[in-house]
């Protein structure tokens, strides 16, 4: 069994007077421990609101939530808010996307780190400095005994999400969920972390869940990846298989989108058309159908089932065939 | 050698740059403001004075002076003359010695009525502004009543309720009237607070909510209160004069206080304006003073007004 499945997870946004949204609807991934899981897609495709509903953060106003989340054979979606209170920091870590605004202001890093010490480990204060010591020179910050009496504002932006990655893994958690947490960086920095998180995940043997609109930073980092779109996966497979081999038109568009050095110059890059914005819902066509080139009438029409083939789960009527000279400027 | 010397002092430096809290580096700006450092020395001055008054007046503030020190004038009321540099007030009173100890009521009525509004405000504030829902729904709607009411209008009809005017009822009048200012301007700020990525973070570590409340939310939603609280002082010590000049404030006036030295002379304005005029200078100075401190405080507690 895995460490945490992911079975048929659906939040629905519901207002007063307004249709109900499907924020995330009917997603499911299994991540064993020190595994990478990626969850991929643009921004509004439901990732960060799957990683919000795992951790019981999402407003209970106004959302329905189902499906289950089995963290360790317990839902976590059946936990009482107090029970989820206990579990969060100690068995699940997360890291957000922008480091100064997810560290307290008016608080020094050291009292940051020692708080989840106090709170999950019953450490009294002077023997959480030491151990916030050692978090920070663990996460390669030089100088701890200095930055654990500085406040954020003093710290730079790579230090900083250094400091909130020794955080979330103070008390060592069996999953660590990042949402796009290298989106704040700069390119050499995001490196840095990446690497820093893959080290930790594997001497640690935590289980990462790796949200990101970032296709290089899924490459250098994730075992598993879920493309996302409108909510649902539309295609799942292994890293390598992924990226040699997409079949999901969108999945191939994000791929043809980045630019690449060995194109020949002059080479337009090719945009995925329209935006997430222009989505139909998925009750009676395909999602993607208004942006999709392979658009047939049946994607229209009808909901593409979920097919598992070959270790790929994919989700279209017309995928993208191995061999045609779209899918092979991509592999070139 | 001399190298050396320098790099030590220039890594001691770094040493100390090290913890620089918002509060610290606000305070290395408010050194260097000319319009902070003003308000810093009247207010300086306004509490020494305040503080020593009752050793520093030449005359005892609550006994006339005896009729053959009073140097023959057309009237009753004293001139300035040797040993009474104003002259005495209505009672044959030395009004500089009045004026003295008159600082120090005004002080006690300013800073009192602040902290009782401010503690108030504070209360309210954290309650609807950590809980939300019904409780921020009740707490807010007291606070439109009370902010729908011309300030000074409340503080009459609060001050008019008790029997017996102190200066406690003073006090509580300008106090009452200052608490929704305080209770709105926190829940406003500890509202953006709860939205605030780092106190999703806060949660996402499964840090308890009294500690996410008291820890992460309340010290970063304080700065606009603290500044709110310097202005105040300026009105609660003007509100306060005007209870005392409508005769609303502490009818012993043994003890003097600047709004009711002004109510006092109302009658023999025309013949004697300096009774009037030393009370208000006074008043205008210190409220002067309080303005200047708190405008300057919110500038530099503003993060968008870093320079």
């Amino acid at each position: 069994m895995a460490l945490l499945e992911v079975r048929d997870l659906t939040v629905v946004f519901q207002r007063k007077g307004e249709e109900p949204f499907h924020a995330v609807d009917g997603v499911s991934f299994d991540v064993e421990p020190g595994q990478t899981v990626g969850l991929v897609g643009e921004s509004g495709c439901g990732k960060s609101v799957t990683s919000l509903a795992i951790m019981g953060l999402l407003p209970k106003r106004a959302t329905k939530i189902s499906g289950t989340v089995t963290y360790d054979g317990t839902d976590l979606l059946k936990l009482s808010d107090r029970e989820m209170r206990d579990r969060r920091g100690r068995d699940l870590g997360m890291v957000f996307q922008d480091p100064l605004s997810s560290l307290n202001p008016v608080v020094p890093i050291g009292l940051q780190v020692t708080e989840v010490l106090e709170r999950h480990r019953g450490m009294p204060r002077k023997e959480a400095m030491i151990e916030a010591k050692e978090l920070l020179d663990k996460v390669g910050i030089p100088d701890p005994d200095r930055r654990l009496k500085e406040y954020p504002h003093q710290l730079s932006g790579g230090m900083r999400q250094r400091a909130l990655i020794a955080i979330a893994l103070a008390c060592r958690p069996k999953l660590l969920i990042a949402d796009e947490p290298t989106t704040a960086l700069d390119v050499t920095i995001q490196a840095q972390i990446l690497s820093l998180m893959k080290e930790l995940v594997q001497d640690l043997g935590t289980a990462l869940v790796m949200i990101t609109h970032d296709l290089g930073v899924v490459a250098g980092l994730c075992d598993e990846v879920n493309v996302l779109y409108g909510g649902k996966v539309v295609e799942k497979a292994m890293r390598h298989k992924l990226f040699a081999e997409p079949r999901h038109p969108y999945t191939h568009g994000l791929l043809a989108s980045i630019p690449r050095l060995d194109a020949p110059r002059g080479e337009k890059l090719t945009p995925i058309r329209g935006s997430v914005a222009d989505n139909i819902p998925w009750t009676s066509a395909c999602a993607f159908a208004p942006r999709c080139p392979n658009a047939l009438d049946v994607c229209r029409a009808e909901t593409p089932a979920e097919v598992n083939k070959l270790g790929r789960l994919l989700r279209c009527h017309n995928p993208v065939v191995p061999g045609t000279p779209a899918a092979e400027e991509v592999q070139a | 050698m001399a190298l050396g010397v320098s790099k030590k002092e220039k890594i001691d430096g770094l040493a100390e740059s090290a913890g620089v809290s918002l509060a610290a580096s606000a305070w290395k700006r408010l050194r260097r403001s000319p319009v902070f450092l003003t308000g810093a020395v009247i207010i300086g001055i306004f509490i020494v004075l305040s503080l020593l008054s009752p050793w520093l007046a030449p005359q005892d503030p609550s006994v006339p002076m005896l009729i053959d020190q009073v140097v023959k004038a057309r009237n009753e009321i004293p001139p300035p003359q040797p040993g009474h540099l104003l002259g005495g007030d209505l009672q044959g009173r030395d009004f500089f010695s009045r004026l003295l100890v008159g600082s120090q009521q005004t002080l006690i009525v300013g800073v009192g009525a602040t902290i009782i509004g401010l503690t108030g405000g504070l209360i309210l504030g954290t309650l609807a502004g950590a809980l939300g829902g019904w409780v921020d729904s009740i707490v807010m709607r007291v606070v439109d009543v009370m902010l729908s009411l011309p300030s000074l209008l409340l503080a009459f009809s609060i001050a008019a309720m008790f029997a017996r005017p102190s200066q406690f009822t003073v006090i509580l009048a300008v106090a009452i009237v200052q608490i929704p200012v305080f209770a709105r301007l926190l829940r406003g700020s500890m509202l953006a607070q709860r939205h605030s990525d780092h106190v999703l973070a806060a949660t996402a570590l499964g840090v308890k909510k009294g500690a996410i409340v008291f820890r992460h939310m309340l010290p970063n939603s304080l700065s606009p209160v603290i500044v709110q609280s310097t202005l105040v002082l300026a009105t609660a010590i003007i509100e306060a004069a005007a209870l005392s000049f409508l005769g609303l404030g502490n009818p012993d006036d043994r003890l003097p206080e600047w709004g009711q030295m002004l109510g006092d002379v109302q009658n023999v304005f025309d013949t004697h304006p300096h009774l009037a005029a030393w009370p208000a200078i006074c008043i205008i100075i210190v409220a002067l003073g309080f303005t200047l401190m708190g405008e300057t405080l919110r500038e530099a507690l503003d993060p968008k007004n870093r320079r």
